[in-house]
């Protein structure tokens, strides 16, 4: 019943900080953030499950009952962790409770709304996380989108209102696409019972769909695979679908840029980890090019994009598109280190870039501007801040022994070596230059904003920044260095959970 | 062991109570023709709404209308199969009297200053008694009467304004588009008991076969039933008197129409086409499937609702396209049926106009606070008013999203068990498909619009100049109610699907 402690205690503290006087919402919302974040620790030490969750494996913290009868389908409440889906909840869990620190400063008004539609959404994105019954899981996947429109819209800059809209409108649209091939997949399958994922994994590999409405079985599991596969790659994104990204992030307020790059986008490949490339092996082989080819395009680019931009937030959020490529790469290499890898970037990248929005969040408080060409020399006023972003901008190129080598590392050498992707070394070797092109923008961007005489026009007090934004910044550049020096803390259980997936067509 | 046992007629007790309190308003007016006694009044009505919720679910739960074999006491037949209590009958029983009640509660604040007090509340308990009905008629003669009984009170009630233009203009067009589809209607059943020489509902289906040789006939009159169940949930092709009596009726009446009177009209749709026009006898006398029919309705009038509310700057006209896009996902409930099955999808299609009972009620009744408030009709004139009332909009906000489907609300559990009925339907019908995917895309566009009210409201900068907003009782306890069984609906789910499914595999078999 642990996860649904979390879930409890996270629900709650939001409905309390919501009625809590704005004076204190801050402090309230980070106190109660505190406490699923050690909960979710705790679980990580305490975690015994082994196997993919969907593979039969050894689920940890696992709690199921039946909730509804549909006709001849059971939805059940089913939650539960494998070695693929912890750390990504130990990530939300501590990334939220950091975001929350660093809205103390740029938060000022309607602060106990803001604060609770905050924890709501760490509440639905471990639901997400967690939720192993494709009924379940379609609830917390959607109701994370309230909030954060609401998040955007509300709290956001100057264009918030067209960025809302358009994330929520490109997002749905994408998730009604993949939720309606999901269901006319559950109802190809002919011997399936409950919308359970492990059931309906099973299934998929034992034979695959029988066809529907006039639809062959294999031809049924592949036009579901694309549609699957458009639908999450709109959330992760992907070029081309990824316009509503920069929008989304420059508009919206730097905490929910920090969950919003860091959690929100992950949810995007780690569906695409549990539903397409763990339920479709066949699928997936058949194609790989393509998937290969949208990869190495986002990386390259996105990273392009970044480097024609003078907006600091416009430069990290197309670089997110950049390295949500790799992660897409790294999956479609199908090897032990290309999909371990990808998730390990998934939870690398989610650190990192909430650093750096974190950082050019902080820059942005002091100076009221984020672009390029406003300033420079700022580390002479904020060293602190501004040794933080260069840190996390090395770590964004793949500084060893920061945890964005690792992840890289693991996903250029799997991907190199992929058995199963054809043209693999032409791929990695396209892909490889994109981390070239990473270097050049954010050294480019820091040169031109860091470095160099002081020279800020503005009627603010530049200064350095207050301890409690500079505080959750060090913790996350903590983690980095610490995921980086020992990548073994999560990969091993990565890997766990991973190995089971490439046994049904990759090569382990 | 009981210790007395009910007589039968006490299963209509739901409909009963609602008409004993017609009467009690009717004793309270004559008493004192001119009182102004509202609580007394609204009071009166709300206490016997409820009433009727609670003996509506007290029935369900003790299994009044279960039949024997799944462990109840019985499906009620009364007066030689004129009216039927099973458990579809007490399901829209429940749902006519929640939405009475939560009505006749914000009636209280929004009629406040009105000189016809006990005329409101007795015509409402007069059209409600009237769905109630509708929810138990099982003959065609029945279903008539019931129809008018509704029908009538409701053209006075949205013309009760009688000053206002728009009031009397939406009364009058309602009415005369009502008159015309109640004379087809008439003539449609006068063409069925010309092909079958019966009018109760199972013995229609009983002497099909003997229609053999009119079947062109008994095409005809099923054509014609379906224009009178278009017009009573407001949808194509009879569906353009409802914007404009919609805007023109107090809001609190519209909201009674618009969630009360479609669900009254959706369970004689049921009712007619399951138990008196069987599918597969039916198809074989008449040459057609019915289905289609309802598939092509469906889809045109979920895509009309949803277009035309899009392009609205009204938010009651808005409210009332949606309500006709509504009406389209339930016609999904008729559409999906098929010779061995479809209780999903019609039990989805209860669920939904519960569910819809609720949110759709709830979003008018903050309509009618907004104009209680005298902001304004139009988007703009909502802007930013959460500022000063936050509790009401944050309502507002649970009701858009849940009319737009998203997750965890009610109004998702209800689309999502339409769409996945609709998914299995077409296994044996592949044109379900396209009703599913005019569903999935008609509620992308859907969010466009609800989105647009949640905006106005929660992210626009307010409109300069506004007076201080009052908080009125009724009006508040009402929206806050509704929003609250919106999002209940979640973990009660599981009850209401089981009632719903269960009501449907009966009316099917």
């Amino acid at each position: 019943m642990m996860i649904e402690a979390l879930l409890a205690v996270t629900l709650v503290g939001a409905l309390v900080t919501f009625v809590a006087p704005n004076r204190i919402a801050g402090k309230l919302a980070f106190g109660i953030s505190l406490i699923p974040a050690a909960l979710s620790l705790w679980m990580f030490t305490a975690f015994d499950g082994s196997g993919n969750a969907l593979l039969d494996g050894e689920l940890a913290f696992e709690s199921q009952f039946e909730w509804i009868q549909l006709g001849d389908y059971t939805i059940s409440w089913l939650v539960g962790l494998d070695g693929i889906s912890l750390p990504l909840v130990v990530l939300t869990t501590v990334l939220t409770s950091l975001a929350i620190m660093s809205s103390w400063t740029p938060i000022d008004e309607r602060e106990s709304q803001f604060y609770g539609l905050v924890l709501f959404i760490e509440a639905n994105l471990i639901g997400v996380f967690t939720a192993l019954d494709f009924f379940v899981w379609f609830i917390f996947w959607e109701a994370v989108l309230i909030p954060m429109y609401l998040l955007i819209g509300v709290w956001g800059g100057p264009r918030r209102k067209y960025a809302a809209i358009k994330f929520f409108v490109y997002t749905n649209v994408a998730s009604l696409l993949m939720f309606g091939a999901f269901i006319t997949l559950v109802f190809g399958l002919g011997d399936v019972t409950s919308f359970a994922l492990p059931e309906i994994a099973t299934a998929m590999l034992e034979g695959g769909p029988d066809g529907f409405a006039g639809l062959g079985g294999s031809a049924l599991a592949s036009v579901v695979f694309v549609a699957m596969f458009l639908g999450f790659a709109v959330k992760v994104p992907v070029v081309p679908f990824h316009t509503w990204l920069p929008d989304a992030h420059v508009e919206a307020p730097t905490p929910a840029s920090v969950l919003l790059a860091g959690v929100l986008l992950k949810m995007g490949t780690y569906a695409l980890l549990r539903f397409n490339f763990t339920m479709f092996p066949e699928q997936v082989e058949a194609y790989a090019i393509p998937i290969a080819a949208i990869a190495v395009i986002s990386v390259i680019y996105g990273a392009m994009l970044a480097l024609a931009q003078t907006d600091l937030k416009r430069i990290v959020a197309y670089s997110s598109v950049s390295s949500m490529g790799y992660v897409i790469l790294g999956l479609v290499a199908y090897t032990q280190f290309g999909v371990g890898g990808a998730t390990f970037q998934m939870v690398s990248h989610g650190l990192i870039s909430g650093l750096m929005f974190m950082a050019v969040g902080v820059i942005y408080n002091a100076t009221h501007t984020r672009m390029v060409t406003d300033m420079s020399g700022m580390a002479d006023r904020m060293p602190v801040a501004v040794g933080i972003l260069v840190a996390g901008a090395f770590g964004y190129m793949g500084l060893p022994l920061m945890s964005g080598f690792f992840g890289e590392f693991a996903i250029f050498f799997g991907a190199f070596g992929s058995g199963l992707l054809a043209y693999s070394q032409l791929f990695t070797s396209l892909a490889m230059f994109g981390i070239v092109i990473v270097a050049g923008y954010l050294l480019f961007a820091l040169q031109r904003t860091v470095f160099g005489p002081y020279h800020l026009e503005t009627d603010y007090d530049v200064g350095r920044a207050p301890l409690h934004d500079v505080a959750p910044m060090f913790v996350l550049l903590g983690i980095i260095i610490a995921l980086g020096v020992a990548p073994e803390l999560i990969f091993d259980m990565i890997t766990d959970a991973v190995d089971p997936i490439l046994e049904n067509g990759g090569d382990a | 062991m009981a210790v007395f046992e009910l007589p039968d007629w006490a299963a209509l007790a739901p409909a009963l109570i609602l008409v004993a309190t017609a009467l009690a308003l009717f004793v309270i007016d004559s008493i004192n023709p001119h009182t102004k006694n509202r609580s007394l009044l609204a009071g009166t009505t709300a206490v016997g709404s409820l009433a009727a919720l609670g003996v509506a679910v007290w029935f369900m739960v003790a299994g009044v209308g279960t039949p024997t074999a799944a462990g109840g006491r019985g499906v009620v037949e009364l007066f030689g199969g004129q009216l039927v209590v099973d458990q579809m009958a007490l399901f829209f029983m429940t749902v006519v009297s929640v939405v009475t009640a939560l009505v006749a509660v914000a009636s209280y604040d929004y009629m406040g200053d009105h000189a016809y007090q006990a005329e409101y509340y007795s015509l409402m308990m007069l059209a409600a008694t009237g769905m109630a009905t509708m929810a138990a008629a099982n003959s065609l003669v029945t279903i008539f009467i019931a129809l008018e009984l509704a029908s009538l009170p409701s053209y006075a009630l949205v013309s009760i304004l009688k000053d206002n233009r728009g009031s009397v203009e939406g009364g009058l067009k309602y009415f005369l588009i009502g008159a015309l589809s109640s004379a087809i209607f008439v003539y449609g059943i006068s063409l069925v008991y010309g092909a079958t020489g019966h009018l109760q509902l199972e013995a229609i289906a009983d002497n099909l076969q003997g229609a053999g040789e009119y079947g062109g006939l008994l095409g005809l009159g099923i054509l014609m039933l379906i224009g009178g169940f278009a017009f009573k949930t407001a949808s194509v092709p009879f569906h353009f008197w409802a914007p404009d009596a919609y805007e023109g009726a107090p809001a609190p009446v519209a909201a009674f129409l618009s969630s009360a009177s479609k669900a009254a009209g959706f369970v004689i749709a049921f009712r007619v086409f399951t138990t008196a026009f069987p599918l597969e006898p039916t198809t074989a006398v008449i040459g057609v499937d019915w289905t289609l029919a309802f598939i092509i309705l469906a889809i045109v009038t979920m895509t009309l609702g949803n277009f035309a509310a899009a392009t609205q700057d009204n938010v009651k006209r808005m409210l009332a396209y949606s309500s006709i896009g509504h009406a389209g996902y339930a016609l999904i409930g008729l559409a999906g049926l098929s010779a061995d099955g479809g209780e999903i999808v019609m039990g989805a299609a209860m669920m939904h106009l519960l569910v819809y009972g609720f949110m759709n009620t709830g979003a008018f009744l903050f309509v009618a606070l907004a104009e209680y408030w005298g902001v304004g009709r139009t988007f703009e004139d909502y802007n930013g008013l959460s500022n000063q009332a936050p509790v009401a909009c944050f309502a507002l906000g649970i009701f858009m999203f849940s009319l737009a489907g998203i997750p965890p609300l009610g109004g998702f559990w209800s689309k999502y068990f339409l769409f996945t009925g609709a998914i299995q339907a077409a296994t044996a019908n592949s044109a379900m498909l396209i009703v599913a995917a005019a569903l999935v895309v008609n509620s992308a566009i859907s969010l466009y619009y609800y989105a647009r009210l949640v905006k106005a409201v929660w992210i626009e900068d307010p409109v300069s100049g506004r007076d201080t907003l009052a908080q009125p009782t009724g009006l508040y306890a009402a929206i806050i109610f509704a929003a609250v069984l919106t999002v209940v609906a979640l973990p009660v789910f599981g009850p209401i699907a089981d009632a719903a499914l269960e009501a449907a595999t009966v009316a099917i078999s």
